[in-house]
This record gives C-alpha cells, sequence and structure tokens, in this order.
C-alpha cells in the first residue's frame, strides 16, 4: 500500500466517474420493479412445458430461465425483419425442381437470388446484410448423390457476387469468377461426393462476402440415403454490427438466444440428426456442446460410420459434421457453444424433449 | 436619433437576418443535392458519465452528445448480453439522457467492462476498472467524506494562516519576497487546475465542447471577478481594507480549486483509491499548508480582526469537503470541468489583483530581486510539495 497514486491518476479516475449514488436512488425503485415484472413473464413463458415435465414425476428441473436470469437480449427480433425464421429453418429443405434427364440422371433445378436486406440480428438492431434468397443463411439446398444439380444465380444486389460450392464440379464451375450485379449464371454440377456442405459467395474481399450473409448449407444424400430421423440444420454464424473484426452477436441460425427463449421441441428417444456447420466469421473455430447426452459424429458427412461419441465437438471455419444422438428422459436440455464468450453472445438454445406418449 | 431613423436601424439590424433565414430553408430544402442524403450510417456519439454499482446491480448514466438520436438496442457487461432496463427511453435525443440498470452479479476489485450496442450496431463501450460498490449517501460515508475534506482542505488552510503572526514581523521587502511567493504558488494551483480542468473535459460528451466549456469557465470567471472586484474595491478604498479584500479573493481562488480537488477526492475514493493509505492525504496536507500563507500574505502588515482569518479559513478549506461530497455522490465530468475551469479563472484573476496591489505598493517596478525570487520560490515549494502527491 504505498499510495503511489498520483494527483493525475486521482482526476483521471474521477473522469471514468464510477461513482455516486444519489440520482441512481432517485428511479431506482421504479426500475426494479421494472426489471422483475419482466422476469416474472419471462418465467411466465416456459411455464406450460415445465408443468408437463414436472408431471412426468422426474426430479424438477430448476427453472429454465433460472440459472441465466440475466443473461441474454432484452426483447424479441420480429421475424419478418430477422434474417430467417430460426424454427423453419431448422427443416426447410429446397430439394429444387426435380425432373429427369435423357440418360435417367435426376436433374434439380435451384435458383439463387443475391440481394441486399437491412435485417435485423438482435433485437433492435439493424445489419446491412448481403443475402441468398432475402435470407441469412441461404436456402438449405439438398440433393443425392449422382443428381444433376443446376443453379440459377441472379445477381440483384449491388456488388459483385457469386456461388463457390464445396464439392466435386469442374473448373468452370468453381464459382470465383464474380458476377456483375444485374448478371445471372448457371452453375451445373453433378452432386458429389455425399455429406454435408456448404455454400458461399467468393468474391473478394472474401470476409466481407461471407460475414454480410451470403453463404448456405448444401446437403447431398448417400444414395442409399441415412435412417430416418428427426433432421435439423444448424448454423453457427456471428454477426460483427461494428465492422472492428469482431463479432458482437454468435448464434446458430442468426438469431442469438432464439432457441433460448423458444426451445427446439423433439421427442424422447426419437432418432436427431443435426447437420452442423460452421460459417463463423473472424474466430476460426465454434463449437456445439450437448447437455446430458452422447452423440455420434460424422465429420463433413462423408461416412456412414461415425468417428466419435462425444458431448462436444470442434469445428473450424467451415468445418462441418452430422450428429446423431437420442434423449432418453424427458425434460429441458441446453446446447451451446462450449466457449463461454459466444455462449454468452448468443449461441446457446434448448431442446424440449417431449415424453412418450405425450402429444 | 428620430423615430425614422431608428425604424431604419431596426430595420437594418433585422435584414441579414431575414435574409439567413431565407437561405436556410433554401439549403434544407434543395441544399444538400442528395450528397448528404447518403445511406450513410448516422453520427451515434454516447457518453457514459457515471457508473452505479449496487449490490448485484450496475447503474449506467449516458448522455446523447451527438448530432442524432441514438437506440441503444442491447446492453453487453463483460462481454455477455444481459438483460436491463432503460429509463425514460431506449432513444435518446441528442442531449437527452436515460439511465440503464442492469441487474449483473458484479464481482468487488474486478473489472467490469461495458458495451452499449446502439439499433446500428455501433458498440459504446465503458470500463470501470475497479468495482468497487458506489457510497450510498448515508451518515458513514458523509462522515468520511468530510473527515477527508477536513484533512484535505481546512486543516491546512488553518495552519497556513498560522504563519500570520511570523509575517507581521517582517519589513516591506520580506514582505514583497511573501506576496511574491504567493504569486508563484497561485499560478502554479492556477496551471495545475487548468490542466487538471483540459484533462477531465475528455469526458464531457462531444456536443458540450469540453475545450469550449473550459475557456468560458476560465475567461468569463477571469472577467466577472474582475469586475466585482473594481467594484468591491471601490467601495472598499485602498488601504487596509483593499488588501483585506484581496485575501479574501486569494481564499476565494484557493477555495475553488479545493473544491475541485475535493472533487477528484471523493471520486476517486468512491472507486476505492484512496483506500490506498493515508500517504496521499499527508501529501495533500502538506501541499496545501502553503495556500494558507498565500491568503495571510496581503494582510501581513494590517490587523485583521480573528474572525477574518475564521472565514477565510472556511472560504479556503471547506469547499475542499463540498467538492468531496459531491465527487462521491454526484460526480458528473461535465460540472468537475465546469468548476475546475472556474477555479483556474478565479486563481488568475487574484494572480493579477496580487501584481496591482504590489505594483501599486512599490510604484512601478515589480521585477526586483526579492520579488523574482519568492515568486521563484513559491513556485519550488509547491513543485516539491507536489512531489507527494504525483
Amino acid at each position: 500500500m504505498g499510495g503511489r497514486l498520483s494527483r493525475r491518476e486521482l482526476f483521471r479516475l474521477a473522469a471514468l466517474g464510477a461513482t455516486g449514488a444519489a440520482a441512481g436512488g432517485v428511479s431506482g425503485a421504479g426500475l426494479m420493479a421494472g426489471a422483475r415484472a419482466a422476469r416474472a413473464s419471462a418465467g411466465g413463458s416456459g411455464g406450460g412445458m415445465l408443468a408437463a415435465a414436472g408431471s412426468t414425476g422426474l426430479p424438477q428441473a430448476p427453472e429454465a430461465h433460472g440459472a441465466h436470469e440475466g443473461l441474454g437480449t432484452v426483447g424479441e427480433v420480429e421475424l419478418r425483419h430477422a434474417g430467417v425464421d430460426p424454427m423453419r429453418y431448422l427443416t426447410a429443405f429446397d430439394w429444387g425442381r426435380v425432373s429427369r434427364l435423357p440418360s435417367g440422371q435426376t436433374l434439380r433445378e435451384y435458383q439463387l437470388v443475391a440481394t441486399d436486406r437491412e435485417i435485423e440480428v438482435a433485437p433492435g438492431v439493424r445489419f446491412a446484410a448481403w443475402t441468398y434468397n432475402a435470407q441469412v443463411p441461404g436456402p438449405t439446398l439438398r440433393a443425392r448423390e449422382g443428381d444433376r444439380v443446376r443453379v440459377r444465380f441472379v445477381n440483384a444486389g449491388t456488388h459483385p457476387h457469386n456461388i463457390h460450392f464445396h464439392g466435386f464440379h469442374d473448373a468452370a464451375m468453381d464459382g470465383i469468377e464474380p458476377i456483375a450485379r444485374g448478371r445471372t449464371f448457371v452453375y451445373e454440377f453433378d452432386a458429389a461426393p455425399f455429406g454435408l456442405h456448404l455454400y458461399h459467395c467468393h468474391v473478394q474481399p472474401l470476409k466481407r462476402h461471407i460475414h454480410k450473409g451470403l453463404y448456405g448449407v448444401f446437403i447431398v444424400d448417400p444414395p442409399q440415403g441415412r435412417p430416418p430421423a428427426r433432421e435439423l440444420v444448424m448454423m453457427m454464424n456471428a454477426f460483427d454490427t461494428d465492422f472492428d473484426g469482431e463479432n458482437e452477436i454468435y448464434a446458430v441460425n442468426t438469431v442469438p438466444f432464439y432457441y433460448l427463449r423458444h426451445p427446439i421441441r423433439i421427442r424422447q428417444h426419437e432418432l436427431v440428426r443435426i447437420y452442423l456447420v460452421n460459417i463463423t466469421e473472424f474466430d476460426p473455430i465454434n463449437s456445439l456442446h450437448l447437455h446430458a447426452n452422447f452423440f455420434h459424429v460424422y465429420p463433413t458427412g462423408t461416412s456412414l460410420t461415425p468417428s466419435e461419441y462425444t458431448d462436444t465437438v470442434m469445428l473450424c471455419q467451415a468445418q462441418r459434421a452430422i450428429l446423431e444422438f437420442r434423449y432418453r428422459r424427458p425434460g429441458r436440455f441446453m446446447f451451446h457453444a462450449h466457449q463461454s464468450e459466444f455462449t454468452e453472445l448468443g449461441w446457446t438454445g434448448f431442446f424440449e424433449v417431449i415424453p412418450d406418449g405425450a402429444v | 436619433m428620430g423615430p425614422s431613423e431608428r425604424r431604419r436601424v431596426v430595420l437594418y439590424g433585422l435584414a441579414p437576418l431575414a435574409l439567413l433565414a431565407a437561405v436556410v430553408v433554401l439549403f434544407l430544402r434543395y441544399g444538400p443535392l442528395g450528397v448528404f442524403e447518403a445511406a450513410f450510417p448516422p453520427v451515434e456519439r454516447l457518453t457514459v458519465e457515471r457508473v452505479v454499482l449496487r449490490d448485484g446491480e450496475v447503474v449506467v448514466h449516458v448522455t446523447n452528445g451527438g448530432p442524432e438520436p441514438v437506440t441503444v438496442a442491447q446492453v453487453l457487461v463483460d462481454d455477455a448480453y444481459w438483460r436491463h432496463t432503460i429509463t425514460p427511453d431506449r432513444t435518446i435525443p441528442r442531449l437527452g439522457r436515460a439511465v440503464i440498470t442492469i441487474p449483473y452479479p458484479w464481482v468487488e476489485g474486478e473489472p467490469v467492462a461495458l458495451k452499449l450496442l446502439t439499433s446500428t450496431g455501433l458498440v459504446i463501450t465503458h470500463d470501470v476498472p475497479v468495482a468497487v460498490a458506489s457510497p450510498a449517501p448515508d451518515a458513514r460515508y458523509l462522515a468520511t467524506f468530510t473527515l477527508l475534506g477536513l484533512y484535505v482542505g481546512v486543516i491546512p488552510v488553518f495552519v497556513g494562516l498560522l504563519w500570520f503572526p511570523f509575517l507581521r514581523r517582517l519589513g516591506r521587502r520580506w514582505t514583497h519576497f511573501f506576496l511574491s511567493l504567493t504569486g508563484g504558488l497561485l499560478v502554479f494551483l492556477g496551471v495545475d487546475t487548468l490542466e487538471e480542468a483540459l484533462e477531465l473535459r475528455a469526458g464531457v460528451p462531444e456536443a458540450l465542447q469540453g475545450t469550449a466549456l473550459v475557456a468560458v469557465g476560465v475567461l468569463g470567471t477571469l472577467l466577472g471577478l474582475t469586475l466585482v472586484v473594481r467594484r468591491t474595491a471601490r467601495a472598499a478604498g485602498g488601504g487596509a481594507a483593499g488588501r483585506l479584500v484581496l485575501a479574501y479573493l486569494i481564499a476565494l481562488g484557493i477555495g475553488l480549486h479545493n473544491l475541485g480537488e475535493g472533487l477528484a477526492i471523493g471520486a476517486a475514493y468512491a472507486v476505492g483509491e484512496i483506500a490506498l493509505g493515508t500517504f496521499l492525504v499527508l501529501g495533500f496536507m502538506l501541499h496545501n499548508t502553503t495556500e494558507g500563507l498565500g491568503i495571510v500574505a496581503p494582510v501581513a502588515r494590517d490587523r485583521p480582526g480573528l474572525a477574518h482569518f475564521l472565514w477565510m479559513g472556511l472560504l479556503a478549506g471547506a469547499p475542499t469537503i463540498l467538492g468531496a461530497w459531491l465527487g462521491g455522490f454526484v460526480y458528473s465530468p461535465v460540472a468537475a470541468t465546469v468548476f475546475l475551469a472556474i477555479g483556474a479563472g478565479a486563481i488568475f484573476q487574484v494572480v493579477y489583483e496580487l501584481g496591482r496591489l504590489m505594483a501599486q505598493q512599490a510604484g512601478d517596478e515589480l521585477m526586483t530581486a526579492t520579488n523574482v525570487a519568492g515568486f521563484v520560490v513559491g513556485l519550488a515549494i509547491m513543485y516539491l510539495t507536489g512531489l507527494f502527491v504525483a
């Protein structure tokens, strides 16, 4: 305790102004009442499901929001302003317009239109996004291995854009040539190999074109298909709202904390298959951790044999994995990035496991 | 001036105004030509003026010093989104204020990083370096701040006043030496206060123009006090009464300086920094004792009543207590900057009066070896005692 604090520092500290209470005290009572009311209503929203869980006679889980009372954004993203409806996006697969080529090969035709669109990335926070089909992430394109894929790309944005597909294709279809605004280009190739892939804009500067929203999931099913399951697409993405190279928002499927407020319903014992893709810009690695369960991991989905049985998977940017699991017990179970920072910036949610027999 | 002439003067005075109004209308309607109306992100400047830490709660006071309204969409504490309430509204108009209340389990002694995410995605950051519960204005803290003010401001000034009998026994040459010394002390304090004012202006919301605020405070006080002194001195006449007025003025100037010092001490105490030990308080005591000497120097050859000493001592010392209260409980960078600027202006005005008094007494030669030496010694004393608090 040398007291080696200079007068200058004293004034600097004063300037920081981390002081005082008189003025705050005046409005304090009203504010606290408001906060309490907000908390009460937040707890109430999950009340119905909790009651259901309680009726199973299982040990009562702590109140869903109890451990995370203060955490989270205030308000709701209006879905019509959001980049995507997160609940619908989970299970929305675009199989394309299907026809048959003279050779007998299945042809799947898709259309992707690049547009500029302001989206709401957190309640009250606007973001000037670049989108495929007016959504972030773009639609999940799905084909079967060996199908002919024909993607008509229309650039209706204000900048040159294109689409680079992960997978096998000719050099001319590699999607690194910028397509000028107002122009159209048709990408055509055979869907292969089977697995969980990605498509994204590949125009320079790459960071900006990807981060602003030009990406989507591309699933190629194995010819024999996969066992029936409840299939969910989860795109780990993030937004740097002030363009300083650091993300203010982390999420799966764009809206932070969305599945925390709106848990994803699955059934007890049901096979759940997650198509997990990491497109997080500015952070090389993202992860998913599942509570109270373990899952089988199929890296890139290119093998039908799982490589690992774990509860946490880590993916580099553009890396992806198919996860399969079943919940043996009903209740509300969390999933989130195991980077605590990402969790607290929005990448977190719940599975609501509905007991067998319940509707 | 005839009525028609007067009308003409009014007309000539108003005509440019009317023209200006027409130009403004033209500019608003046709002027920007689309250039300024582009989709540039709006300029958002939000200043965090004060952060109050209570048990499990962070209360943030913000002011919008930018040109346009700012909407605080979300709040992050330590890189996590956090529930909060904002009063009166999320959207803060230009020069408007808002209070953000966040129930957050902050940890004592650790930093708290605040981020306000605006509707345009801009991030306004503010860091609390050391989290300590903000003092509530209860009896215990009031007593603490009063004691601090007493130790740092009041007691040293009164101790300094005890030099009066010593000064009385000196001849005119030595009296002038000590008057010059007072000048040195005051110039040092003035520069110091000015620098502190300029330093604090960084925390002033941009639209309030911190630097200009300092200039207005310093010059306004300097000129205003000069006028007051003219009137008072004229009423008091020359001689002993005039010198007593000067002594009171010095006390006032020092008092305003000490108010600023008190503000800083109170604010720093509230973030737990004064708790660093008694060394700083001791340093301030030593440093401020010289201020008492400065007050009594002009009246050294007179015989003011004891009550005058009491009042002058209080005028110079008591503002430290007031400053400590304000700093501890209702700190605002704007108020602190204004107080310090006023203090600096007052001190410089007193230096000016001191010079006038000496010039009157000594004929017109001020730059004698004695006076120069006194002034330099005054500066040196302040500098050296200042080392104890630097």
